[in-house]
């Protein structure tokens, strides 16, 4: 019970560090002004094209995909595995369990293996081509191991000692209502649940922001449109509207 | 020809091989630094003194007192007033896909010329004093974990040095998944240097005359006069018409914006002969300004919004002076970037000018369609002794549009150089539309203390050329930018190229036009003749009269 307790206490505050450190983010990002119209051209002319062009970069790495092949192939494995172990773990919190997660059961352990491989590919990019080496920081790779761990530790519990699961059910379940519930004290499944908890608690503070922060790129978010409708900071109309040069000359 | 090594170009397919890391092979003391008089004229500090002896060089010796303190403090404040300089410095992933896509990084080797790592130099003492993990791992000694560090002089060193070899060209923008954008980086951080003692003098000196005369060169209204004058009577030489190009001329509906660099130097003169051409020729009725004789803005490069904007806004005042209906840009990069994307902001609303043309307009806007509808008589032969091919200016390709439709900023000078050259071959695909090469001069680079980085960053360019040269017998290549047309026919020698390969669209233009009344050869070659005769004869005359003076001296003897 002593486990299940701390796991608890750890999995809220992981998730109130999440929601709240994100949506914090998303705040700040959204109430910075894009003084001028940035976007990299040739850029859609109308709104719904902006969704479109944001849509490609979202689901499709775009841009990626005119980079660097290698790299597009390597993320977009990881990225959709992981979209569909996450799926996949639907089924320890909903209770009946909706028919898509049920249809992705099957498919999330082969995902499983792909998302290793995935990350093996690009831990290799990160210690194999001398460019992206220089460029590579300690906490990138740790965040690398970090996922690598998770796959690796939640295929143990598949293939190599099964947790008790229906426990596991009961103790997510539990959170959601505020009820405490014991948890297995199988090692890997708490190694599992605490690198998990650790991924939520860094996610605010990291370049995990990318996920979020896409969305308010100005050079993929804006329409290409400055020379039919004005666009101005409020700062910049303060300046205008006191007729100054320079911001510290107003008043 | 220089101390370092001019980079080879073979020309096999046209594309170059990624170099392996050199580090620190372009560490240095950067450009030349901007002393307090030119700094006061931009409202920058000026609390600082240039250091005796060497009194150009980047190398920290003119930080203001507390730069670091004032530094951090200018982060803040841009973190809090551009979004993109927030989001960008937050959500790199280092994925390493820009990595290969800078041309300086690939003429050079120097790992710091990599977007990211370029970036990466701002972004680390950002990361160290505006995140929580930066504060937490610095606090514990281990900023450089999450890739943090602490802002030092060597830092400001990289900062000054790194960041001048930065055009802003946007190409790693697009190739970027989040559409990072190096170019914000480094404007952000040309700002912060300029507000702790190291401005760039190349800019801020050039913008000093901006503001007090008007253009770039500090070409003053009289002198801008003459030159526009002599220009007027080139055309008429070549071609026996009065083509005129108005100054200041009240009323116009028009107001042409080019830079100032259309007005002396070649090609770009040639361009300008070509929009007076074309305007004269449709009829239409316009005028430069010469408090507003300047296309460029250098705010831009120095990522000052309001230097931009005090710019801006004497075009505006020009055209409210002036009277006019419409304003267009002259070929220039940048100036077309500031004006398609910025100008309506900085300096609009433009509710007083005609809304049925876009404000601003390109003149290639006006060519354009005008060639398309059968508005010019077009000699193409006269461009016969050419196979030509375009460079896409970078700040045009990827900031900017021109037309209607997306991507109208690669087939409008397309579709006028095919309308006025029969010869016309594109460089190949990873080198032209979007992910164009920069030249390697534009966003402040185009100055002679930083040859080496405008040599090697033009390599990538210069491949593409060699291949279409080699495989394709191109002769030429045209672009529509001030910037680059200086920076190529500096820079292609080096290469073993021709200066005089660089052509202007409108050169081109004003190559193949045959203007209503214009003479044909043979009769310039009659009126040339005549006139020849004339003078010959007024030779003679003085020649006698000379002579018939001296011989009644001679008597007086």
């Amino acid at each position: 019970m002593v486990i299940g307790v701390i796991y608890a206490v750890l999995f809220w505050t992981a998730t109130l560090v999440l929601v709240l450190g994100v949506a914090n983010k998303i705040r700040i990002y959204a109430r910075t002004p894009a003084p001028l119209k940035i976007p990299t051209t040739p850029a859609p002319v109308t709104q719904s094209g902006v969704v479109l062009r944001m849509m490609q970069e979202v689901f499709l790495f775009k841009s990626l995909f005119r980079a660097d092949k290698l790299l597009w192939v390597l993320g977009m494995l990881f990225h959709y595995t992981m979209l569909i172990i996450v799926l996949r773990h639907f089924r320890y919190v909903q209770d009946p369990i909706w028919g898509v997660i049920q249809f992705v059961q099957p498919f999330g352990i082969y995902a499983g293996f792909l998302f290793i491989l995935g990350l093996l590919g690009l831990m290799a990019r990160r210690i194999l081509i001398d460019r992206v080496r220089y460029i590579t920081a300690p906490s990138d790779i740790a965040m690398l191991l970090l996922l690598i761990l998770i796959g690796v530790s939640g295929l143990m519990m598949q293939f190599v000692s099964p947790t008790d699961i229906i426990l596991v059910k009961a103790f997510f379940r539990g959170l959601i209502t505020f009820d405490w519930q014991p948890l297995p004290a199988d090692v890997p499944l708490l190694i599992h649940l605490g690198l998990v908890a650790t991924l939520m608690l860094i996610f605010p503070i990291s370049k995990l922001l990318h996920a979020p922060g896409i969305f308010f790129s100005p050079t993929r978010n804006q329409i290409d449109n400055p020379r039919e409708k004005r666009h101005i900071a409020p700062w910049a109309a303060e300046l205008e509207k006191q007729g100054k040069n320079y911001l510290d000359e107003l008043d | 020809m220089a101390d370092y090594e001019i980079p080879k170009v073979t020309g096999e397919d046209g594309l170059l091989d990624i170099p392996s890391l050199q580090p620190d092979a372009m560490k240095g003391h950067g450009p030349w630094i901007s002393k307090p008089e030119f700094q006061e004229g931009m409202h920058y500090p000026t609390d600082f003194t240039m250091p005796e002896g060497v009194d150009n060089y980047g190398d920290a010796d003119t930080l203001v007192e507390n730069w670091k303190e004032r530094a951090l403090d200018k982060m803040a404040d841009l973190k809090g007033r551009y979004r993109s300089f927030q989001v960008f410095l937050d959500i790199c992933v280092k994925c390493g896909a820009c990595t290969d896509k800078c041309h300086y990084y690939i003429g050079s080797s120097d790992p710091k010329n990599m977007p990211v790592a370029r970036q990466d130099l701002l972004r680390k003492v950002y990361r160290r004093y505006f995140t929580f993990a930066g504060k937490f791992f610095g606090k514990i000694g281990m900023p450089g974990f999450v890739g943090a560090a602490e802002l030092t002089e060597d830092v400001v060193k990289d900062w000054y040095n790194y960041y001048h070899q930065c055009s802003q060209c946007r190409r790693c923008s697009v190739f970027c998944p989040y559409g990072i954008d190096t170019a914000e980086i480094s404007m952000a951080a040309r700002e912060i240097l300029d507000h702790i003692g190291m401005g760039q003098k190349y800019c801020t000196e050039i913008m000093g005359k901006v503001h007090k005369i008007g253009n770039n060169l500090g070409l003053p209204e009289g002198a801008l006069a003459d030159t526009l004058e002599g220009l007027e009577e080139d055309i008429f030489d070549e071609t026996g018409v009065d083509v005129k190009l108005p100054l200041d001329k009240k009323g116009s509906d028009i107001l042409l914006i080019t830079p100032s660099a259309d007005f002396f130097a070649e090609p770009h003169v040639d361009g300008l002969m070509g929009y007076a051409k074309v305007l004269h020729e449709l009829g239409l009725d316009w005028t430069l300004s010469s408090y507003a004789s300047e296309g460029a803005n250098f705010g831009m490069f120095i990522g000052s919004y309001e230097n931009m904007r005090k710019i801006s806004l004497r075009i505006r005042k020009a055209a409210e002076d002036l009277g006019v209906k419409r304003i267009v840009f002259g070929e220039c990069g940048h100036a077309w970037r500031v004006a398609y994307g910025f100008l309506n902001t900085l300096a609009g609303p433009f509710d007083f000018l005609d809304q049925n043309y876009p404000i601003p307009q390109h003149i290639l806007e006006i060519t354009e369609p005008a060639l398309a509808a059968g508005k010019l008589n077009i000699d193409k032969s006269k461009n016969d002794d050419k196979v030509l091919t375009f460079h896409d200016s970078c700040n045009i390709a990827r900031g900017s549009r021109m037309g209607d439709k997306p991507g109208g900023q690669f087939d409008l000078p397309r579709n006028v150089i095919r309308a006025v050259c029969n010869n016309f071959v594109d460089m190949p695909a990873d080198t032209i539309h979007d992910a164009t090469f920069c030249c390697g001069g534009g966003g402040g680079i185009l100055t002679d203390d930083l040859m080496e980085i405008r040599v090697k960053g033009a390599q990538p360019r210069m491949e593409a050329l060699k291949h279409v040269t080699e495989k394709h017998q191109v002769t030429h290549m045209a672009a529509i930018c001030a910037i680059c047309k200086s920076q190529f026919t500096k820079v292609i020698p080096y290469y073993g190229f021709s200066m005089d390969m660089i052509v202007s669209v409108h050169q081109l233009v004003s190559n193949a036009i045959f203007l209503t009344g214009q003479l044909s050869e043979e009769e310039i070659e009659a009126k040339e003749a005549a006139e020849e005769a004339e003078w010959a004869a007024a030779r003679e005359k003085a020649a006698a009269e000379k002579a018939a003076k001296e011989a009644k001296a001679e008597d007086k003897k």
